[in-house]
């Protein structure tokens, strides 16, 4: 072996040892931090786009319950009311909504048996309004009022800030969420710089004394973690895109469960997750190894 | 980059004045050292284990600070110098550590290699000369293994190389000949005989009081922290001499090309003789 070595050929080996014990399990932990993160991105986008579809859908509409007054049946009353608000600027479509279907509404708490047939049943009226210049409760009650009908505007303002504080409290989990595991992969690495530095203090110690810098040192451990730590982005990012692509597979545009309709554009979040964990490595080790060789004279 | 002198105007390697040296809060390891070495001296350093060589060699090749004192390194003093600027007066330090401090995971070929490539340097300007000096040193066949295949005189033989590689103004020798016999210590000896004849400073600690007898180089002894002896400058004297040796080739030549060392006969026979 020895007489076969041709010094002309000679490329510089790796000058630290190019495997350690712990490596294996260092890529593991990271790359569960990995996918956690990654599918944490990717159903807080998910759980975005559903709060954002179910707002815009009642942000859209409005729905008008209908009360009798005098001899005039309700159907009446529904029919006058729907003729007056289609007529009101900011509305598209104003419909009655059927006897039927309104018991249908009422039947979840009644039960079927329990909606008689001379139950004064709500009359409603459904409202689409304009997307762009949609009319307000305001101008939908004064309609109302002027073709002397009584009714109840329920524009679902108050649906839409429970939804969109729930939207709001899903994407500020989620960035905490993405923040936390970031800051776990960090300490990771940061720990296990040091193990490294410990375990190869021998090593960094001939080097410093040979007339190694400091950030020649760092740059080897720098560069190091990262290439482990993007290994590991691949890894978990990978796990996490085959996850979320099994859950729309299964569950359509729509999702395994209406929080969650995944879109396959959802999948690009795992994109980058080996280019930010190597990234966050190098950074995490290199200020580590910066750190412990300054305690070196 | 650190201001230096001109190398050729720098008469005083290493100087200490009032130097201590404490770790920790423990009493003082060093005391009170005041000495120079001058360029091109050769001294031995001698001393029971225990009495501070180790600590002193250290203060040099700048594994500590002094506690106290001032030390200056080929005219720079180190008290004020910036971190930034150490490594690039290491560079001018070839150490042979006690313990070698090989690096087990490397070739021995990568383990001479190492002070040209922390040096910045492109592997084609040194590698031939590399294969030249471990020839030189009688690993020829055995660039290509790693250390701990190696017997201790090719160990120790391969932590000189790497010392001696990046032509050093000063190179520190700590217990080279602790692990060898007497025939190889000698053989070592007169490497860094040669070495200080081609215009290295050499300073060698050592417990082997025949072998510093037999050398004829001056030396100082350190007691308890203290030097008890006086400081003699070694440089005057043309230590080969004493030796017995007569060394081939010119020095200023071997210094202008530092690893075409396949010139000096009498060091290659030297070593390859030696054997592990």
């Amino acid at each position: 072996m020895s007489m076969a070595f041709n010094p002309a050929l000679w490329k510089p080996t790796a000058l630290l040892p190019r495997e350690e014990a712990h490596d294996g399990a260092l890529v593991f932990v990271v790359a569960v931090l990995c996918f956690l993160a990654c599918a944490t991105a990717i159903f807080a986008i998910s759980a975005d786009r559903a709060a954002q579809g179910w707002a815009n859908q009642l942000q859209g509409s409005a729905t008008v319950i209908i009360r009798t007054k005098g001899a005039e049946s309700p159907d009446m009353a529904a029919s006058r009311a729907a003729e007056a608000l289609a007529g009101t600027p900011g509305v598209a479509q104003a419909l009655v909504l059927e006897r039927a279907k309104a018991e249908a509404l009422l039947e979840p708490w009644l039960g079927k048996d329990g909606i008689i047939k001379d139950l004064p049943v709500p009359r409603l009226v459904t409202v689409e309004l304009h997307p762009s210049s949609p009319a307000s409760a305001k101008t939908l009650d004064n309609a109302l009022r002027a073709a002397g009908i009584d009714a109840t505007v329920d524009d679902h303002s108050l649906w839409m800030k429970d939804i969109i504080h729930a939207g709001q409290i899903a994407r500020i989990a989620a960035i905490s969420l993405f923040a936390l595991m970031a800051l776990a992969a960090a300490s990771v690495i940061a720990f296990a710089t040091r193990a490294g530095l410990s375990v190869r203090h021998d090593v960094v110690e001939i080097m410093h004394l040979t007339g190694a810098t400091d950030g020649f040192i760092a740059n080897l451990f720098q560069a190091r973690f990262a290439a482990m730590a993007a290994l590991a982005g691949l890894l978990g990012g990978g796990a996490a895109a085959l996850l979320a692509a099994g859950v729309r597979l299964l569950g359509g545009g729509y999702g395994l469960i209406p929080v969650l309709p995944i879109s396959w554009l959802d999948l690009l979040v795992t994109l980058p997750s080996p280019v930010i964990a190597g990234l966050v490595a190098a950074i995490a080790a290199r200020v580590t190894a910066l750190g412990l060789i300054k305690a070196m004279p | 980059m650190i201001e230096l002198a001109d190398r050729d105007q720098i008469e005083t390697i290493v100087r200490f004045d009032g130097v201590g040296l404490r770790y920790g809060r423990a009493s003082e390891t060093l005391q009170d050292l005041s000495f120079e070495l001058k360029a091109g001296s050769f001294h031995f350093l001698t001393g029971p284990s225990g009495a501070g060589k180790s600590s002193l060699l250290k203060l040099i090749y700048l594994a500590h600070r002094p506690s106290r004192g001032r030390i200056e390194l080929f005219g720079q003093d180190i008290g004020r110098a910036k971190r930034k600027d150490l490594p690039f007066l290491r560079r001018r330090i070839g150490v042979v550590f006690q313990e070698m401090h090989l690096l087990e995971h490397l070739t021995a070929f990568d383990n001479v290699a190492l002070p040209m490539r922390l040096a910045g340097q492109k592997p084609a300007t040194y590698r031939t000369d590399i294969a030249e000096l471990l020839h030189w040193v009688g690993l020829g066949t055995k660039m290509h293994a790693m250390p701990e295949t190696l017997s201790g005189g090719e160990r120790q033989r391969l932590a000189i190389a790497r010392a001696v590689v990046a032509r050093p103004e000063i190179i520190l020798a700590d217990e080279p000949t602790g692990n060898l016999d007497h025939e190889m210590g000698q053989r070592v000896l007169k490497l860094f005989t040669e070495l200080n004849r081609l215009g290295t400073t050499v300073l060698i600690a050592s417990h082997d009081l025949d072998l510093v007898a037999s050398s004829g180089m001056p030396a100082f002894n350190i007691e308890n922290g203290r030097l008890t002896s006086p400081f003699m400058d070694g440089a005057a004297d043309d230590p080969a001499d004493d030796l017995g040796l007569v060394a081939s080739g010119e020095p200023e030549f071997i210094y202008r090309r530092p690893l075409s060392l396949s010139e000096n006969d009498s060091l290659k026979e030297g070593l390859e003789d030696s054997g592990p």
